[in-house]
């Protein structure tokens, strides 16, 4: 459980970032909260010859509600979010699904730049981010440029951010709607054996819309678009919740672990994703 | 004087004596971050070593090349099987008879085995060398099943000569240990063959980790100028320890001076003695420096003892009635690469035999088949005396599958076969002499606490519902009745390595009226240094407070065999009575001089001796202790001191009724237990708080140990769960609330009637969580489903019983 020697680099604004970016390319690792990162250098699973600590960025911790979006500096951890009441009262889904990941503990240290930006496909905040149609800023030395959640993951720890690039911010309009976050963990501190992310318009008795995404089901996140087509224009009754389930259950594809075999996630994820989508209609 | 207006109550209350909720001493300092565990241990010039370790779990090693890792900067030394051999040290004996390679000795036969000891200016230098090391390992086809070891050809220690009988007699294969019986094989058979009604289970109790929070490890410190070696560390018996490391090093017992300091958990994991213990012996005196070797949780639950990996295989017949009539048992147990199980010699399958549990089963035959396998050597008793855990599962499973082929209810069935309270002392088909019991009490007071019948009632309005489609929530009713075995013990039957386990305490009192007492045991979070004094205030009328009790340094302790198996209130606490006893016999003399009086005209009366007849009359122990060192009192030696070796005459057998109630999510398998209600009997109660202290972490390792903790292999011998992620270590959050309750049957042998108790509501816990899940799908058709009842386990379950649509 120790890490292999590496140079540990604090810069004071993201200029210093990117230099030591440019400098190292992927020898180089931006850290934000270090939950992830950190173990696994202790475990030699991640070799990070330059380590850099964004703590000492300015303008990253940041929560900005506006009257259509919302935009959340990388380093805004997730006992950030679970305390804010304002981003509370406008997009709940977040602090319900913040008050789920890992123990209190890692939520005063885990970022939820780190969370969407590390490409772990157990982390909670990526799947939600795509549930959200969240956009993604990311820096680097050629100016900034943004990518949408649902286009950013492109394998385990794959992503589209560049790796002389940084994520800065999360951006996302208001959630409108019903919500839930559902997640089913062996324990405290566990990534999901299934969770997902449902945001659920009503219009009049029927959902104008919904926005479906599942964690830890496949090697990214999984946004449904058909699961959530599934449900539109519908009663979500016990036929629109079916078929939206089989929607997703197209588009999973977990892989046996300690949590259990395929067939058993499957069927949970299906479980879980009928009871998410059951109190997110009730509560649109 | 201020003895004289108090009364007799507030004087016992200012004893703070047995049965007596008084705080934890040791808690100040543990809550302040001021305990001193070994890794707080520093020394000038310290050094540090760590292994090397295998990645296969069975291979050849055809070369290893340490100079690379000798070019890293502030690496010392690297020692291999090859350094260690002229020394005699690259083999080491374990506790259960084997042999254990100390580094590997031309092959691996588990995943994490210890190959080269990397020394080093400190740690991080010592992990940079690990990587550098170059071993050649030549892959082996791997076992890990034990059925499959008995039938391979393929050999895993070839060390062995197959045709020689292994410590515990003849052996069957090359990768066969022992067999190992106990009771009455043909007229058990019979008895089954004509019963009118048996029930059978095959039931695997998955092998798990102790997993304590503070991991192995140890500081040795040769001291080249006068010979003397000390060494700090993790034991659960430091004085064994030092035995051993005499006996394999040839240091004179007297100069190794072993020393326990503040212990964060052991539960069984730190009985043994393991290769970095030797290794950093080596490589002090080697150096010539002190070594320090601290494990990390993945080498802790990887490497270190195990405990369980039980397969179970049991028959249990009955009358119609359901009277039981015989009780059969088959064991292979998988032991992995070395035999370095922690049990008494006499015992390889511990006290397995403790199997007919707390039932009067007239004949009964239990056989226990040791094996080899690619997987750690361990097999320690976890949070329990030797194997029990193993025995109680295993009648508490097969009493419910009886109930089940019976069409009975499973507390009725348990209620009719109860050993009877005028039975005891009992003598149990397999040998063991119960020493006392009341379990019909006990159990009526369980089963009203939770109203029992009410429970059932909602479970079947439940199973309506189910069927009926109105909720998809199965209801799970869990108990549990186990009898304890604890206190080892005898010495005529209980030894380690030739060493009797009796315990041992010696006290001094001092002018003023306070006292230190030492110990051979040695608390790991037991909170020794509370009760301890507590047995000792009620026997010699010193307030607690006013005692000091130590415990670890074998150059101060009496000598002992250190604490595990709930032996140390059973056998050291007995000690300490008994200690107390000779103090107050002399003080009786001291009073009577002092009083002017006969020795039998004064009476001990809870701090002081009374003139009887004339309490206004009296010399208190205060008086009395200064008397001792400022009288010339004729024919008394000067002085107030005391030691006693205590050798049980039996073991103690605590007991135990647990409820549990959980509702059962049938189509996610997560379990919500809604309810525990633990009764415990663990005879007369020293510290009630303590008591219940212990019973909430007992119930809650029974709770991991059942809902999900365990260590999995693949097929490669790979250990899939060798981190916290995947290792279940229940939190607040999982944990239940716990309702605990007792009844007091003390113990007849004890000189103060107490049992001991920690490991009883891990014993009765586990079978406990696990029948509740169990009996939740008894319903619909269930007899037996194995633990970790983990979400997908206990999802499969309801599947195959085609719970879902």
């Amino acid at each position: 459980m120790i890490p292999a020697a590496f140079e540990y680099h604090r810069p004071k604004d993201m200029e210093g970032v990117l230099a030591v970016l440019n400098e190292h390319g992927d020898d180089a690792r931006v850290m934000a909260g270090g939950h992830s990162l950190i173990p696994m250098m202790k475990l030699r699973m991640a070799d990070v010859p330059h380590l850099i600590d964004l703590q000492d960025v300015g303008g990253l911790s940041g929560i900005d509600i506006s009257a259509d979006s919302i935009r959340i500096g990388a380093m805004v951890t997730q006992a950030d979010i679970i305390d804010h009441a304002e981003l509370a009262s406008v997009a709940p889904i977040l602090r319900e699904a913040a008050l789920q990941i890992a123990d209190p503990q890692v939520r005063y240290m885990g970022t939820v730049g780190g969370n969407v930006a590390n490409g772990d496909p157990g982390n909670d905040m990526p799947g939600l981010m795509q549930c959200l149609d969240a956009t993604f800023t990311l820096v680097g030395a050629e100016g900034e440029r943004s990518v949408a959640a649902r286009d950013f993951y492109e394998a385990a720890y794959m992503t589209a951010r560049e790796d002389e690039e940084v994520l800065t911010a999360i951006t996302l309009p208001r959630p409108q709607g019903g919500y839930a976050y559902e997640k089913q963990k062996r324990k405290i501190g566990d990534y999901a054996t299934a969770a997902a992310a449902v945001q659920i318009v009503k219009d009049g008795n029927v959902c104008g819309s919904a926005a479906i995404a599942m964690t830890n089901l496949s090697d990214v996140p999984v946004f449904s678009e058909a699961a959530g087509a599934a449900l539109f224009g519908t009663s979500v009754d016990d036929t629109a919740l079916k078929s939206a389930v089989s929607a997703m259950l197209d588009d999973i594809d977990p892989t046996e672990d300690n949590r259990g075999p395929v067939a058993f996630k499957r069927h949970v994820a299906g479980v879980i994703l009928r009871r998410a989508i059951e109190r997110a209609w009730s509560r649109a | 004087m201020k003895d004289d207006v108090e009364n007799r109550e507030d004087r016992v209350a200012n004893l703070k004596g047995l049965g007596c909720s008084r705080k934890r001493v040791e808690d100040a300092r543990f809550t302040q971050g001021k305990g001193n565990y070994v890794d707080d241990i520093k020394l000038d010039g310290m050094i540090f070593g760590d292994f090397v370790r295998s990645p296969y779990a069975h291979a050849r090693i055809k070369s290893i090349d340490a100079a690379a890792a000798l070019e890293v900067p502030g690496v010392l030394a690297v020692l291999t099987a090859k350094d260690l051999e002229p020394l005699g040290l690259h083999w080491m004996p374990t506790l259960a008879g084997d042999k254990q390679m100390v580094l590997a000795d031309g092959k691996v036969l588990f995943q994490g085995q210890e190959v080269a000891f990397v020394v080093a200016e400190d740690r991080y230098a010592a992990a940079d060398g690990i990587e550098l090391v170059e071993v050649d390992y030549e892959e082996l086809p791997v076992i890990v099943d034990p059925f499959e070891a008995l039938q391979s050809d393929v050999v895993l220690r070839e060390d062995l000569d197959p045709n020689a009988p292994g410590a515990h007699g003849p052996r069957k294969h090359p990768n066969h240990i022992f067999t190992w019986e106990a009771g009455d094989k043909e007229p058990t058979e019979e008895v089954l063959a004509n019963a009118d009604v048996v029930a059978e289970a095959s039931m695997y109790y998955h092998r798990t980790h102790p997993c304590p929070l503070e991991t192995c490890g140890c500081v040795a410190s040769m001291d080249k100028v006068n010979g003397k070696l000390t060494l700090w560390g993790t034991f659960q018996a430091p004085h064994a320890i030092r035995t051993v490391v005499s006996l394999i090093s040839g240091i004179e017992e007297h100069n190794i001076r072993v020393i326990s300091p503040d212990i964060g958990g052991g539960f069984g994991n730190k009985v043994g003695a393991y290769p970095g213990y030797v290794c950093s012996v080596v490589a002090s005196i080697v150096t010539g420096k002190p070594v320090k070797w601290i494990e990390d949780r993945m080498d802790n639950l990887m490497t270190t003892a195990f405990a369980r990996d039980y397969h179970m295989k049991g028959r249990i017949s009955a009358t119609k009635e359901g009277k039981i009539t015989a009780l059969q048992c088959h064991v292979t147990a998988d032991h992995g690469g070395f035999d370095a199980c922690a049990d008494p010699t006499k015992f390889p399958a511990g006290f397995m035999n403790i199997c007919t549990g707390s039932y009067d089963i007239p004949t009964a035959y239990l056989e226990v088949d040791g094996v080899y396998t690619n997987k750690a050597p361990g097999g320690v008793s976890y949070r329990c005396s030797f194997r029990v855990t193993e025995a109680v599962y295993f009648i508490e499973r097969m009493i419910e599958v009886l109930a089940i082929e019976l069409d009975m209810d499973a507390a009725e069935l348990r209620r009719i076969n109860f050993i009877r309270k005028e039975q005891f002392p009992y003598t149990a088909a397999l040998g063991w002499e119960y020493d006392s019991g009341d379990y019909h009490t006990a159990w009526e007071k369980a089963l009203k606490a939770v109203d029992y019948e009410g429970l059932r009632a909602e479970q079947a309005h439940r199973v309506e519902d189910f069927k009926a489609g109105k909720t998809r929530s199965l209801m799970g009713i869990g108990l549990s009745f186990f009898t304890e075995i604890v206190g080892a013990g005898p010495v005529k039957n209980c030894d380690i390595l030739g060493l009797g386990m009796f315990d041992s305490c010696e006290i001094r009192i001092h002018p003023t009226g306070s006292a230190i007492a030492r110990l051979g045991t040695i608390s790991q979070g037991q909170g020794h240094a509370t009760t301890f004094a507590q047995i000792l205030a009620s026997e010699i009328g010193l307030p607690a407070d006013s005692i000091t009790i130590e415990e670890g340094d074998t150059d101060t302790a009496p000598y002992g065999l250190g604490t595990y198996g709930s032996r140390s209130t059973p056998v050291a606490g007995a000690a300490t009575a008994m200690a107390g006893r000779k103090i107050r016999a002399k003080a009786q003399m001291i009073a009577a001089y002092l009083l002017e009086v006969h020795d039998d005209d004064v009476e001990f009366d809870v701090d002081r001796f009374v003139v009887k007849g004339a309490p206004e009359r009296f010399k208190t122990m205060k008086d009395i202790a200064f008397a001792a060192y400022n009288q010339a009192i004729p024919g008394i030696e000067p002085g107030l001191e005391a030691v006693s070796y205590y050798d049980p005459p039996n073991m103690t057998y605590p007991f135990g009724a647990y409820v549990c109630v959980m509702d059962i999510d049938v189509d996610t398998g997560v379990p919500e237990i809604r309810r525990f209600y633990a009764l415990d009997d663990c005879g007369t109660r020293i510290n009630p708080m303590i008591i219940e202290g212990q019973v909430h972490g007992g119930l809650t390792e029974a709770l991991a140990v059942a809902m999900g903790q365990e260590i999995a292999y693949d097929d490669m011998g790979n250990v899939k769960t060798g981190t916290l992620m995947d290792f279940f270590l229940p939190t607040a959050w999982e944990v239940p609330n716990y309702e605990t309750d007792y009844t007091v049957t003390p113990s007849p042998h004890h000189p103060i009637g107490a049992k001991g108790v920690g490991e009883s509501p891990h014993v009765g816990g586990v079978p406990c969580f696990s029948n509740a899940i169990q009996d939740a799908f008894r319903p619909f058709g269930n007899r037996h489903t194995n633990m970790p009842h983990d979400h997908w386990r206990i999802w499969k379950t309801a599947n195959a019983l085609g719970l879902h649509d």
